[in-house]
């Protein structure tokens, strides 16, 4: 690898989060004594540090993909750190301190005073404020028996749970991303809903926004027990800094019979600048497995950061009647490239699926959906609807749509819908003839287009997703 | 109606333009006064609806020559917004459709960002929704109409009835209605023209572009203006209309250079 790529791997974000180089950092490179270190770190327990070594040497056999419609230059696997101990954030004495630029982004985001300061790094008594609601939660969720924590403490806490479940959705060599992700992730989300339980609220990462950053190969499984349901709330829509290049995340999901998941996620990673320089590549593998009868996952995802998102969150319909969602917001501009979509396997009898798909590229980006429907000979009566929208402001971005679509069964209904439009100087006109300027018309078209997917979010996500999608596209048409 | 004490709403002079560097406009001269109806007519390619898009100020034509003014005021230095909000309205040969974005809520907007200019109180979806049911009775539209998402799946009468819809929610001082009749059949045609002269009054005024004679039997203009290749060659009263309608459009050219005592 270049000097220059290694610099940008390993690249502080400019707004400046220093991390505290003090920290415990284990010598770069991938090797089994770097998982044997990172086990031990952990005080795992040694199946787990086993399912480590299994993935890492199923990794060692398997090469990157390089079929997806993204270009970048390629990944020193072994220039990345692959342990550090939690790195504290420098703290910023006050708000004066932040960086304009950044208040800027809050503020045209809506994001709540609180917020902004645990956001960027002040030390400020309101930031203990939201740790004590964190703890009120959890005690809350407790009473009704479900358990909401990071996945290391799962670990000790309830490793018959996490052994039971960890890969058994995303198998150790699944692919070259996920076989990485399982030999070396750091922590992740936790969430365990027993049976017959409602969960009363939305449960959201940013109740843990405190405890430690869960890195680059961040870990998360939810399962929902029979009769079980639970909204799980991902990122948001404030703009996340890393000093890590590389983002491998896996999330799993197990719906038991009659369990219910929905998972949502606004992904605001650094996209990089104007000139593609720096950015986050967020490799992300998703699935969820409608493990019982009338048992049902949904994805909705708001993908509006990171300069390459690869992610196609999945279900797997093996209960007979279980239903697969998947509801997706993919916004490019500039130089961002994203290669997303889903993959609905129809393995029980009945089961439907469902996917909607906008895609809205700008500047000199390219979006690209790329879904499969596999309707298996057992899948009696299956159904599937997938709708793929895509739309272009300006005339050098670019959108593209690979559906695959696999039927082995006669009695299947399969429906696909897609359409490409483009915001061209008529629809400016348009509204601007009736007094309304670019911005405002920019941002009525969007949400207008996305409005699909947004009402799937949760109210006061779909409030920011608006406005985060307007303030993304600031500036690209006009 | 004409009424010499009137005053000048819009004044054109030796109004060019271009685009893609082809010239479109070559010279037109126009006034019209507070109360009046004109109506351009000509043949297709002649500029007329060309004329209207660079009053509204698209941004694909170049004006090369010449000065537009509205209530005294220069009109080329105006953005496409500003010069909505100084009371221009094009009613869309095309008009586009927004998918997804319910048309009560587009409507409302237009709305708001015209009373806010004018300095009046911005009306809250409530308030809004009752004042637009009463401006969709002019053109006989069904309520179902602002849930729709803006023209969306509207048939080509639709959208028109759309147009003059949000003219009478704006109440421009110039409206300009660019072929409003092409898609109509006769009793769309007739609620359409009936809207527009309940619109009107007089302290606005109205250009009605079109290529046929048959809209003017409704709105009846007071002034007919020929258009052939970018300049305006006949001015005449609502007989002209009449008169194009039996005879075509070549005895003009023929008269026109005649007239210009060119040799042919």
């Amino acid at each position: 690898m270049s000097v220059a790529l290694q610099n940008l791997v390993n690249q502080p974000y400019k707004h400046g989060f220093v991390t505290d180089i003090e920290s415990e950092v284990a010598p770069k490179g991938l090797s089994e004594e770097t998982i044997r270190l990172i086990s031990s770190k952990k005080n795992e327990p040694e199946w787990l540090l086993e399912f480590r070594l299994n993935a890492y040497k199923k990794w060692l056999t398997m090469s990157e993909p390089d079929w997806q419609n993204v270009h970048y230059p390629k990944i020193d696997f072994q220039a990345i750190s692959y342990y550090a101990a939690p790195k504290p954030k420098k703290k910023l004495a006050s708000m004066d301190e932040v960086d304009p630029e950044l208040l800027r982004t809050f503020e045209k985001l809506g994001v709540p005073m609180h917020e902004r300061a645990a956001l960027a790094g002040v030390a400020v008594d309101v930031i203990f404020d939201s740790v004590s609601v964190a703890t009120t939660y959890k005690e809350k969720l407790a009473e009704v028996g479900i358990i909401f924590c990071s996945i290391s403490e799962a670990v000790q806490e309830h490793p018959e749970l996490v052994k039971k479940y960890l890969g058994s959705v995303v198998p150790v060599g699944d692919n070259f991303f996920a076989a990485l992700n399982s030999a070396v992730f750091t922590d992740g989300s936790f969430c365990f809903i027993p049976k017959g339980v409602k969960c009363p609220m939305d449960l959201s990462t940013y109740f843990r926004i405190n405890t430690e950053g869960s890195g680059q190969f961040e870990r998360t499984l939810v399962i929902a027990e029979e009769e079980a349901t639970v909204c799980y709330l991902e990122g948001c829509t404030a703009p996340q800094f890393d000093t890590n290049q590389l983002h491998a995340a896996v999330v799993e999901l197990v719906a038991l019979d009659n369990a219910d998941i929905k998972y949502s996620t606004v992904q605001n990673w650094y996209a990089g600048d104007e000139n593609g320089v720096g950015g986050i590549y967020n490799f992300v593998t998703k699935r969820g497995l409608a493990k019982g009868v009338n048992s049902r996952i949904s994805w909705t995802q708001v993908e509006t950061g990171s300069a390459i998102t690869w992610k196609y969150p999945s279900c797997i319909l093996r209960g007979d009647n279980s239903v697969g969602e998947f509801y997706s917001v993919a916004v490019t501009n500039h130089l961002q490239q994203a290669d997303t979509g889903t993959k609905m396997i129809h393995l029980g009898k009945n089961t439907r699926s469902t996917i909607v798909s906008k895609g809205i590229s700008a500047g000199r980006s390219n979006s690209s959906y790329r879904g499969l429907v596999r309707i298996s000979p057992t899948a009696d009566g299956a159904r599937n609807y997938s709708q793929c929208d895509s739309m272009l402001i300006g005339d050098q971005s670019g959108a593209h749509t690979f559906p695959y679509i696999q039927v082995r069964n006669n009695s299947a209904k399969v429906e696909h819908e897609a359409s490409t439009s483009k915001i061209g100087e008529d629809q400016l006109f348009y509204f601007a003839q009736r007094g309304i300027d670019a911005e405002e018309a920019v941002s009525m078209i969007i949400n207008g287009f996305c409005k699909d997917v947004f009402q799937q979010l949760p109210m006061e996500f779909a409030v920011e997703a608006t406005k985060l999608l307007s303030f993304k596209l600031e500036g690209s048409v006009g | 109606m004409i009424n010499n004490n009137s005053k000048t709403i819009l004044d054109v002079r030796g109004l060019c333009a271009n685009i893609d560097s082809t010239k479109i406009l070559k010279g037109i001269d126009i006034t019209v006064k507070s109360g009046e109806i004109h109506a351009i007519m000509g043949l297709n390619g002649s500029g007329k609806s060309t004329f209207a898009k660079v009053l509204a100020g698209h941004s694909a034509y170049e004006v090369t020559a010449g000065s537009v003014q509205l209530n005294e005021q220069d009109l080329l230095t105006l953005s496409p917004e500003e010069r909505a909000l100084a009371g221009i309205f094009l009613a869309f040969q095309y008009p586009i459709e927004i998918p997804g974005v319910a048309n009560s809520q587009f409507l409302r907007l237009a709305y708001n960002t015209v009373q806010t200019q004018r300095g009046k109180e911005e009306l809250d979806p409530l308030e809004f929704d009752d004042f637009v049911r009463e401006k969709m009775k002019l053109l006989d539209m069904n309520p179902d109409f602002l849930d729709r998402s803006v023209n969306e799946g509207f048939s080509g009468g639709e959208k028109k009835r759309n147009e003059i819809l949000q003219m009478a929610l704006l109440e421009p001082q110039l409206s300009i209605l660019d072929e409003t009749d092409s898609g109509l059949d006769i009793d769309a045609l007739k609620i359409v023209a009936n809207g527009v002269n309940q619109i009107t009054n007089k302290d606005n005024a109205t250009i009605i572009v079109t290529h046929y004679q048959r809209l003017l039997d409704y709105i009846v203009p007071d002034y007919v203006h020929v258009m052939q290749a970018g300049r305006i060659v006949k001015t005449g009263g609502k007989e002209l209309a009449h008169e194009l309608e039996t005879r075509g459009y070549d005895w003009i050219s023929s008269d026109n250079t005649a007239n210009a005592g060119a040799t042919v």
